[in-house]
């Protein structure tokens, strides 16, 4: 049992923070709600030329031939800064459902690899609207049993406005006649456990950033002369949001570790990840927005970027309590 | 990462579970907090200890295993899925053993560890007095020197199972000019000693299991000391340090109480969508507290340590005790409230004794209205005052 992240592991952490940190400021994360194509700035190519994107390709198609272990923590700091670039959909789900596709996908496969091609994905029950839709140029989508390729100039898109301005969904409809299967029900699970991890460590970044930005707050906040973060009902309501975090996090990295290995309880093991960093979630957004008081109300005020991302993330790839059912049924309940 | 157990692990687990599974008695032991249920259950201290189970993680010289702490919380696993028995001898084992193992001297450790874990010497606490319980810097029982020893005057409260236990570790303050934390010393007493009156308290949950302790002038050696005179403030929140943070409430305690509440559900839960959510939602609590214990553990093999993180953990496991046994009593409906002689209770009783003993989890070991002050200052770091 050792129960930790390698140093290359850490290390590829720490950079892909310190990218972020530099190239994704929160005025880069407005444009994005204004450009064409739901990117801004240059976190998406400087990510594919770090290997990020094609992280889960095979080395053939340009990939790293990585896993949902390595994958994870750059999944956290992606969500610590509120990125719209679309990490869960393309990088988790797609890229390695196009591999699974064989030779039929392995052309898309190459150039989602290298960030050329952006593929959503749309899944029934919990991604019912594909993230990205308006521009991606191609689709991971489900249709009863099987899971299609689906290009995008075939693809009848709708847009279908979030209150999360960057996450440009649309519902998606194909005919699937057009389109190429890449699996079937096998592939359909695999791809909502992969989601579902991705959006899940997301939710431990956003969780902890809105922790750590609202404990910057409390500190220089000052009302009656002091701090407010002094007062005993601001301190209890950010520790309950830190047990909250610290208790979905080693439920969210043994999920990668299952997903990496095979585990054949890596379902209910994701569930267990996504339905607590979900609920997490909810309670460093509520506590967040509580201990801002009404300038974390206001659209001029960044702390909205991260509450958003808070709820779209914590209700996608299956809500919480979607997730204790699959639970509840790996129990025999 | 390797989230899998070595094969001496797994060796080490099929011998914990093989010994508990022939040697656990079957049905409940009379209640620990009766003087007839404490014997017994100092007999089976005695049992544990004859076979090297009582303190696998000790040295053998003491009666241990040398187990490693993962094969501990192997251990401790196995002990709670075969329902061994209450220790009550954990006071002693768990809070001041480490804390002998790191401060006492090589006469003590001999003095004391062999007898603490054959059950033949049972510890109480000694912290909480009438007017210092989460304030315990504000203690006022007092040593004072004298020629080979101290004289202790004072009164300490809430000493769980006092009337019953043999000996006692607490604060008293040896430098009357000193104030709050500076000036205590760390003593370990004879609860038989002249001047120690051990009064009975009735508590929530049983008859007389705390008790209040008085001390007029009583003599103690110089050798009753644990660690430097006047640093006793340092030496206890070493003990507090490990009992909120691992020792005092392993995983295996959750995760065997939430595999019985899964089986209560299929018993009585008649299929109640918003009782099974809760079911899943303990079930899950247990499982993120046992992965946080193995991150815990990672850590401190790597050669780090536990610090005010503990408090996260404390709030955790309280609070997740306290929910498994509402959704329990929920669960049974009726029976909920029913004790041990009603001819209709279920599972003897069971639920409703872990749901008085969880609504103490909050309040011992530090209030979590503390826990909660501690994580939010020492933890994220925001102002005292």
């Amino acid at each position: 049992m050792h129960f930790a992240f390698s140093d290359d592991q850490l290390l590829f952490r720490d950079t892909v923070r310190d990218l972020l940190a530099k190239e994704a400021p929160p005025e880069v994360l407005r444009a994005a709600w204004d450009s064409d194509t739901g990117a801004a700035g240059k976190t998406w190519s400087e990510l594919a030329a770090m290997g990020v994107v094609g992280l889960r390709a095979p080395e053939h198609a340009g990939g790293l031939a990585m896993t949902d272990l390595d994958l994870v923590l750059l999944q956290e700091e992606a969500g610590r800064a509120a990125l719209p670039d679309p990490l869960v959909e393309h990088v988790a789900v797609a890229v390695p459902a196009l591999e699974a596709g064989g030779d039929a996908a392995a052309d898309t496969l190459t150039s989602a690899a290298a960030g050329d091609a952006t593929v959503s994905v749309a899944l029934d029950n919990v991604a019912t609207y594909a993230p990205f839709g308006a521009s991606a140029s191609a689709f991971v989508a489900q249709q009863g049993t099987s899971l299609y390729l689906v290009d995008g100039a075939t693809a009848e898109r709708t847009p279908q406005p979030s209150v999360d301005e960057a996450r440009r969904l649309i519902s998606l409809t194909f005919d699937a006649a057009q389109a190429t299967e890449l699996g079937g029900a096998e592939l359909i699970a695999t791809s909502v456990n992969r989601g579902a991890l991705a959006a899940a460590a997301q939710l431990l970044g956003i969780s902890g950033y809105l922790i750590d930005t609202t404990t910057e707050y409390a500190k220089e906040r000052q009302q009656f002369g002091k701090p407010i973060g002094v007062h005993q009902a601001v301190k209890h309501q950010l520790a309950d949001a830190l047990v909250a975090l610290e208790f979905a996090r080693p439920l969210v990295y043994r999920a990668a570790y299952s997903l990496a290995h095979n585990d054949p309880e890596a379902s209910a093991h994701v569930s267990m990840a996504k339905a607590q960093a979900s609920d997490a979630a909810a309670v460093a957004a509520r506590a967040g927005l509580q201990l801002h008081g009404a300038i974390g109300y206001t659209d001029e005020y960044d702390l909205q970027l991260w509450l958003k991302r808070a709820w779209t993330l914590g209700s996608a790839w299956g809500t919480a309590a979607w997730h204790r059912d699959r639970v509840g049924t790996a129990l025999g309940i | 990462m390797d989230l899998g157990f070595s094969a001496e692990e797994e060796q080490f687990r099929a011998e914990c579970r093989g010994w508990l599974e022939a040697n656990v008695p079957k049905g409940p032991l009379p209640a620990h907090d009766t003087q007839e249920g404490f014997d017994i259950h100092r007999e089976w201290e005695g049992l544990l200890a004859e076979n090297r189970w009582s303190v696998v993680s000790w040295p053998e010289e003491y009666g241990g295993r040398e187990a490693s702490l993962m094969e501990w919380l192997i251990f401790e696993e196995e002990y709670y899925r075969a329902d061994g028995p209450y220790r009550i001898a954990q006071n002693g084992i768990f809070l001041l053993a480490p804390t002998i193992f790191e401060f006492g001297t090589k006469e003590q450790q001999d003095r004391f560890l062999p007898k603490m874990a054959t059950g033949e010497e049972i510890w109480a606490q000694g912290w909480s007095e009438p007017n210092a319980g989460s304030d315990l810097a504000g203690i006022t029982s007092k040593a004072t020197k004298v020629d080979g020893g101290w004289l202790l005057t004072g009164q300490k409260t809430w000493t769980t199972r006092g009337s019953f236990c043999d000996w006692l570790f607490g604060l008293f303050r040896t430098d009357p000019e000193a104030e709050r934390h500076r000036g205590m010393s760390y003593f370990m007493v004879d609860l038989k000693a002249e001047g120690v009156t051990v009064n009975p308290v009735g508590k929530l949950d049983g008859p007389a299991a705390f008790a209040e302790v008085f001390f007029e002038e009583a003599f103690v050696p110089d050798d009753a000391v644990l660690g430097e005179v006047n640093n006793g403030w340092g030496v206890a929140m070493a003990t507090t340090g490990s009992e909120r943070g691992l020792t005092l409430r392993s995983p295996g305690r959750f995760t065997a109480a939430t595999d019985r509440l899964i089986d209560l559900y299929k018993r009585v839960g008649g299929g109640d969508p918003q009782l099974r959510d809760r079911v899943i939602r303990s079930h899950m609590e247990a499982e993120a507290y046992r992965w946080s214990t193995f991150d815990t553990v990672t850590k401190i093999v790597e050669g780090g340590s536990i610090g005010a993180e503990s408090s996260l953990n404390k709030i955790f496991w309280s609070e997740m005790d306290l929910t498994l046994h509402q959704v329990a009593l929920d669960l049974l409906g009726p029976q909920a409230e029913l004790v041990a002689e009603a001819p209709d209770v279920v599972d003897h009783g069971r639920w409703m004794d872990g749901y008085l003993f969880a609504l103490s989890g909050p309040i011992y070991a530090g209030t979590n209205e503390i826990q909660r002050n501690i994580a939010a200052e020492r933890v994220l770091g925001l102002p005292r005052k």
